[in-house]
């Protein structure tokens, strides 16, 4: 049984020919790691309280931990990134949060002119991201914006290159479509 | 539906095997049909609504029920194609049945040879399943080619209530761009233009018979009605009487000099300008044309409501217990205390400030010019003591014109208060602005050089003697004369950029008022839908063989691009200097006007 500490998974659904979804399932939120923290600034808090001796630190340290908890699982922890293609409607790309709020973007597809592994040089390795090349709309030759996927959960290449795959057989499908009307 | 799942970890690095099947055909055309929630549980009827055959989708607006008489139903459609200028038509036939009835199939086929339409749908639902079987029916294809059918439901009151925002990119697009145009933006001008078509449902007496949102219920309130009615006289008499404000705001009277330059340098006067343009603007009797113009209208009546009642709320706390009283009774020490407190750092200047040692001749004569206005700026504020009370009293009573104008005439008042500081800043940043403009035509002069007005360089130039002495010899008294003054245009600017600091924070929360779009923020928190950035597709459960099933929601705008949509225009810019400039002109002993409004004459 792997470790399901360094984990994640990649789903890939067919629907129908022409409509496929990707999802990645991201790390789920360390019990261990959201008792350290909570720990340490109780710890500190006290600490506080021993030298000021003044209450209101303790109730400050507590309201502070809550609401970096709501904040933290509202807005920073992504639980899983998913990526629906439909041939002739466009791209969605959603983002569901740990306290499950779910953001989401869709692309139509007259705006999209390829989805590409691109890679990159950070530091001192190698990263390689897909992302999704935008069509400008007054030279349509040329490339608007990169919108970049799976930003939060940064599957590795052998996950990439199925998701590519998949994506340039329906982005195929556009082109005989529209080369036959 | 084919699924699979293979999993990385992010230790090694493995290669998991895994293969995607693809269906052995490929569907060269897609077909779309856009369906409205609220017929799904329609009868069995015919699918009127509007064909796009660039994007080979079709929207379906309504369905219009058995028994009909087909020339009237064509008659009814041509006529709402006329008023709409939507290209309205019979699309295809509606059949919810328990099961299927071969009787029945066959009149629907029939009606497709009456109204004719290429292609013709034919949407069937079992009553008992929620997978529905779609069928197209192409009289005269061009090239044999397989459909594949996408059913995308949605929710017809909110799409056609909605205002599609696009991406910043595309809102630049001219009109010959518009077959490039959004494939969404026409579904959603479609249905917002159909309105005529809803008016209608299938309750009404008449020949036809339709199923659309409506059908759960015509909506319409009447507070809103009634608000509609009154708006009319209130519109008319609030532009009499604003028209009649204006016309003695404009009156030759106030247009003299000295009223003229006091009315320009009061911010207060400047916010009740602001406000009247805005009554102005709410109280026209156009209507508004699009919907921006309508979003404004909104968004500036709600503010000054905002603004007028906060303004009401603070001055009912004013006038409790008598605190405009204490207000009073402690400005005047306040004053006392701050030229007190001036009275000490010139004293504290004339001595030995900061170890420094001063030109003792010069900082008497300054000290005791500074020291001598200080006491004519108290003389008259003791002469003001006995009305200051009765001043601040009907003052006050202005709030309840809004809490923006009572911030203004808050900056107003301390404007006034530190009249005296901003002008010892004056004196002091001339003084030292002489003093380094005759050092750099001095030092030029004492290394044999001179400005070219003409050339507008740096020329040599070759003086006589005596021009020389007396050259040097200035030069030299500015020179060791320059501590002395430079420590007092210090003190005092940095005096004077507390109080422009202190000022520009109310003016900055004068103009947050003026410029949230509160009405907008309110609708994107209660009707997200109104306010759409894109929508979003969820996959319904699949069957194979059957239509893949899509549910479209509104995407609402994020709160951050609401706000820099519909954000008001305010009367005043921001400091247009960069720092550098800053600190250039600082250091010249320029005066700087941080806060300048627009429409005001650069300095």
């Amino acid at each position: 049984m792997e470790e399901r500490e360094d984990c994640i998974a990649l789903q890939c659904r067919q629907y129908s020919a022409s409509c496929r979804e990707f999802s990645v399932r991201c790390q789920p939120v360390q019990l261990r790691s959201l008792s350290a923290a909570t720990c340490s600034v109780w710890l500190a808090a006290y600490w506080l309280f021993v030298l000021t001796q003044n209450s209101m630190v303790l109730s400050a340290a507590i309201f502070i931990t809550l609401i970096g908890l709501i904040v933290y699982l509202h807005f920073v922890k992504i639980d899983q990134e998913s990526l629906l293609v439909i041939a002739s409607l466009g791209i969605q790309m959603t983002s569901s949060y740990a306290s499950g709020k779910e953001n989401t973007t869709f692309i139509e597809m007259s705006r999209v002119k390829d989805v590409v592994i691109n890679e990159a040089i950070y530091m001192q390795k190698v990263i390689y991201y897909l992302c999704i090349l935008l069509r400008d709309p007054l030279d349509p030759q040329s490339v608007s914006e990169v919108v970049p996927l799976f930003q939060s959960s940064k599957p590795r290449l052998d996950c990439l290159v199925e998701v590519y795959r998949s994506c340039q057989e329906i982005l195929e499908q556009r082109k005989t479509v529209s080369q036959t009307l | 539906m084919q699924m699979l799942s293979l999993k990385a970890s992010g230790g090694q690095d493995q290669t998991p095997k895994a293969q995607v099947e693809s269906s052995s055909s490929i569907p060269m055309v897609v077909l779309k049909v856009f369906f409205p929630s609220c017929c799904s549980s329609a009868e069995s009827g015919l699918l009127v609504g509007h064909w796009i055959p660039e994007q080979n989708s079709a929207v379906i607006l309504a369905v219009v029920h058995f028994p009909f008489i087909p020339v009237q139903v064509k008659q009814y459609l041509s006529e709402v194609r006329q008023v709409t200028q939507v290209n309205v038509s019979v699309l295809g036939t509606w059949s919810n049945c328990k099961k299927k009835e071969e009787s029945l199939s066959e009149f629907l086929e029939d009606l497709g040879t009456i109204f004719s339409h290429e292609p013709w749908i034919q949407l069937c639902k079992e009553t008992d399943s929620k997978f529905w079987s779609c069928s197209i029916i192409q009289k005269h294809p061009s090239t044999p080619k397989e459909d594949e059918i996408i059913l995308v439901y949605y929710d017809q009151r909110k799409v056609m209530l909605s205002h599609l925002h696009p991406p910043g990119n595309l809102t630049n697009s001219t009109d010959h761009k518009a077959e490039d145009a959004s494939k969404l933006a026409i579904l959603f001008d479609t249905v917002a233009k159909s309105k005529v078509l809803f008016m209608k449902d299938r309750y009404d007496d008449g020949p036809i018979k339709l199923t659309h949102w409506q059908s759960e219920g015509v909506e319409a309130s009447i507070i809103v009605e009634l608000m509609k009615q009154a708006s009319i006289p209130v519109c008319m008499l609030l532009t009499f009487l604003l028209s009649f404000v204006s016309s003695v705001c404009k009156s030759r009277v106030l247009k003299f000099w000295p009223l003229c330059f006091i009315w320009s340098k009061l911010s207060t006067c400047e916010q009740l300008g602001h406000r009247l343009e805005h009554l102005q603007v709410i109280s026209s009797n156009r209507k508004a044309q699009n919907q921006p113009q309508l979003m404004r209208k909104a968004n500036i009546f709600v503010s000054l409501l905002a603004d007028v009642a906060l303004g009401i709320l603070l001055m009912s706390w004013l006038y409790r217990k008598n605190r405009i009283g204490h207000l009073a009774d402690t400005l005047i020490p306040v004053a006392d205390h701050v030229a007190k407190e001036l009275q000490d750092l010139l004293q504290w200047l004339m001595g030995v400030p900061a170890g420094l040692k001063m030109n003792r001749a010069l900082d008497q004569v300054l000290g005791r010019f500074f020291l001598y206005h200080i006491h004519l700026w108290i003389s008259y504020i003791h002469l003001m003591s006995p009305f200051i009370e009765m001043i601040l009293w009907y003052v006050g009573l202005s709030a309840c014109l809004g809490l923006t104008v009572a911030l203004s005439i808050l900056s107003d008042i301390i404007a006034l208060l530190t009249f005296h500081i901003y002008c010892f800043y004056v004196y002091g940043a001339r003084l030292y602005c002489l003093k380094i403009y005759g050092l750099s035509s001095l030092w030029r002069l004492f290394r044999g050089k001179k400005w070219n007005v003409l050339r507008q360089r740096v020329d040599s130039c070759s003086y006589d003697l005596d021009q020389l002495f007396i050259g040097t010899l200035l030069f030299t008294i500015l020179l060791f004369l320059l501590p002395t003054t430079a420590l007092y245009y210090l003190v005092f600017t940095l005096l004077r950029l507390l109080v422009v600091v202190v000022q520009g924070l109310i003016h900055l929360l004068v103009d947050l008022i003026d410029s949230l779009p509160l009405y907008s923020i309110l609708l994107r928190l209660c009707r997200s839908y109104r306010l759409a950035a894109g929508v979003k597709f969820r996959v319904l459960e699949q069957k194979t063989g059957k239509p893949l099933r899509l549910l479209m929601q509104i995407n609402p705008l994020s709160y951050g691009s609401v706000v820099q949509t519909y954000r008001l225009p305010t009367y005043s810019c921001y400091p247009k200097d960069s720092w550098g400039s800053l600190c250039k002109k600082l250091f010249l002993g320029e005066l700087i006007y941080p806060w300048k409004h627009k429409g005001e004459k650069q300095d």
